[in-house]
């Protein structure tokens, strides 16, 4: 349990949050007054079936798009357009093709208008933070699934991002990668002390990583269940056997299985 | 980025070019001139229809050595450079407006469209009577002729660029020109290569057909010339001049490719010449 002083700051607030896009018979409601708080430095999952509304969400928090009604803040103020110090790793590591590693890596720092000198010994720390020491030079193409997303996480904090954003980013590589995967996560999060909201529709993923899981409805998505995941850290793989995970696993079959 | 293009480039095209296609290639065009000595001896046509292989040969080294085939095929291949540089320009800045504004083209392409059902051949007169004489007219054909596969295609590789990616640098915050710059430029640059092999060879017949109907330089004013004179041997000079200039101009936009695209993967059709990794 994270029992840091700065555990309560709340850092996102939703509230009444609504979103509906232009359907092929009308409208599409797709998020239905949703109210919740995301603390500093916690980890959220957002826990749904497909096509519920989570991507929707996470753009809503990423500032990429606005509510139809209800608010979002961040830190108190609403959020209407991307924020500075927000990191959004995607479902496909969305990597440039024609940059290498280190350039896919280096660019929210050109973005932000610092030189490649500059910024050569942050991007040493990211590279070395994800493991990916030797692949400076490597193109995507040559990279494997697994790889690819290191990539996109190193990119989304190189920023010095405090609010990592995951859009199921592990959702297509296989299972062993997977697994390894979310475990680096978790080191990285430890690391780093950051707040972070991963969507996934993985149950376990979410019992494993999270500090608490918000269980969405089919659309139009509203909060179903919001649930405390009391396990300590850090957290282990063997976390998986344990009568505990079984509990809050099954308690979260039942919630989704009963909308469905 | 290194600048050794295109020495560096050109040698691994080079080694890349398979040792098959070494042989095979200068195999097939021996052939092809056995060939046309065998019609030329033995159909009896005479040469002011149809020259020799010798004869061609012969005046190639004649117009050479009297500086007449440099000459103009030098003032061809201005024009088709000029021309096909500023329709390049043009095309693709007015496919960047297009793909940003819905507006504008909505207004705009029913007339890009409908322009495309003018056949350039047959306003070129039109365009050698109202341009001053010299090399305008033929600039602005060869202009108009690659306009429009370089716009379509600056648009389809503007449209090409992912969403996801664009999603990404709008949460870098980044503004227009690094959009532009370090998004939209490089990921519709395969597509927009592709525009460019189809114009650089369209440019080469827009000059040859601006120069038939008004010129008194160029490899086909040179054309003309020989016609007239039953100097055929000249026309054929003429035409395997405007051959390698459409092959010279095709390889060097595949040189660039390969020192632009270096990081795609090279899957397709695309090369005649270059080896697949
Ligand atoms: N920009 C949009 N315009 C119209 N419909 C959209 C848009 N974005 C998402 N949708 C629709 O909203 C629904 C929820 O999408 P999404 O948030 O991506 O779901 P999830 O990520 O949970 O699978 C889907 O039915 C999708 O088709
Ligand atoms: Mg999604």
């Amino acid at each position: 349990m994270n029992s840091s002083p700065e555990t309560n700051t709340e850092v996102l607030l939703a509230r009444n949050l609504s979103t509906v896009f232009p359907g092929p018979d009308g409208i599409l409601r797709v998020l239905n007054k949703l109210t919740f708080r995301i603390r500093e430095g916690e980890f959220l999952a957002v826990l749904g079936p497909s096509g519920c509304g989570k991507s929707t969400l996470l753009r809503l928090m990423a500032g990429l798009l606005r509510p139809t009604s209800g608010e979002i803040l961040y830190r108190g103020l609403p959020i209407r357009e991307p924020l500075p110090d927000t990191g959004i790793v995607f479902q496909k590591a969305n990597l440039m093709p024609w940059r290498t590693v280190w350039e896919n890596i280096f660019l929210p720092l050109e973005v932000a208008g610092i030189t490649p000198q500059e910024s050569k010994e942050r991007v040493r720390q990211m590279i070395e933070l994800v493991g990916l020491e030797g692949f400076e030079n490597t193109l995507p193409r040559d990279l494997s699934g697994g790889m690819a997303q290191r990539v996109a996480i190193a990119r989304a904090l190189i920023n010095n991002a405090s609010l990592l954003l995951l859009d199921e980013p592990f959702g297509s590589l296989d299972a062993l990668t997977r697994e390894q995967m979310e475990f680096e996560l978790l080191r990285i999060w430890q690391a780093h002390r950051i707040t972070a909201v991963l969507v996934t529709h993985s149950i376990s993923e979410a019992i494993l990583l999270a500090d608490r899981i918000l269980v969405l409805t089919p659309r139009p998505a509203q909060i179903q269940l919001d649930l405390e995941v009391n396990l300590p850290r850090p957290r282990q793989q063997n976390l998986r056997y344990t009568p505990e995970f079984a509990y809050l696993a099954s308690q979260l079959h039942t919630a989704i299985l009963e909308r469905i | 980025m290194d600048l050794t293009f295109p020495g560096k480039v050109a040698r691994k095209s080079l080694r890349r070019l398979r040792r098959q296609e070494i042989v095979v290639i200068p195999l097939s065009i021996l052939l092809f001139v056995f060939l046309w000595e065998m019609i030329h001896r033995f159909s009896g046509l005479p040469a002011f229809i149809l020259p020799g292989p010798q004869q061609v040969w012969l005046r190639f080294w004649g117009a050479v050595l009297d500086g007449s085939l440099l000459r103009h095929t030098w003032v061809t291949l201005a024009e088709v450079l000029i021309g096909l540089f500023l329709g390049a320009l043009i095309a693709s800045a007015l496919g960047y407006l297009l793909a940003k504004s819905p507006t504008i083209e909505r207004w705009l392409s029913p007339y890009i469209v409908a322009s495309q059902a003018i056949p350039i051949v047959a306003i070129a007169p039109l365009l050698v009577i109202w341009l001053p004489t010299g090399l305008y007219s033929k600039i602005l054909i060869c202009a108009l002729i690659v306009f429009f596969p370089i716009l379509i295609n600056t648009l389809i590789g503007l449209r090409s660029v992912p969403d996801d990616l664009r999603d990404l640098m709008r949460s870098l915050r980044a503004n227009r020109w690094q959009t532009f710059r370090l998004l939209e430029v490089p990921a519709a640059l395969p597509v927009l290569f592709g525009g460019l092999r189809i114009g650089a060879a369209l440019a080469v017949i827009g000059a040859v057909v601006g120069e038939f109907v008004g010129a008194d330089r160029g490899l086909g004013f040179l054309i003309n010339v020989g016609r007239g004179q039953f100097d055929t041997s000249l026309v054929f000079v003429a035409v395997f001049s405007l051959i390698f200039m459409a092959l010279a101009l095709y390889g060097v936009v595949i040189l660039l490719e390969l020192r632009f695209l270096r990081w795609q993967k090279r899957n397709d059709q695309t090369d005649l010449l270059v080896e697949k990794r």
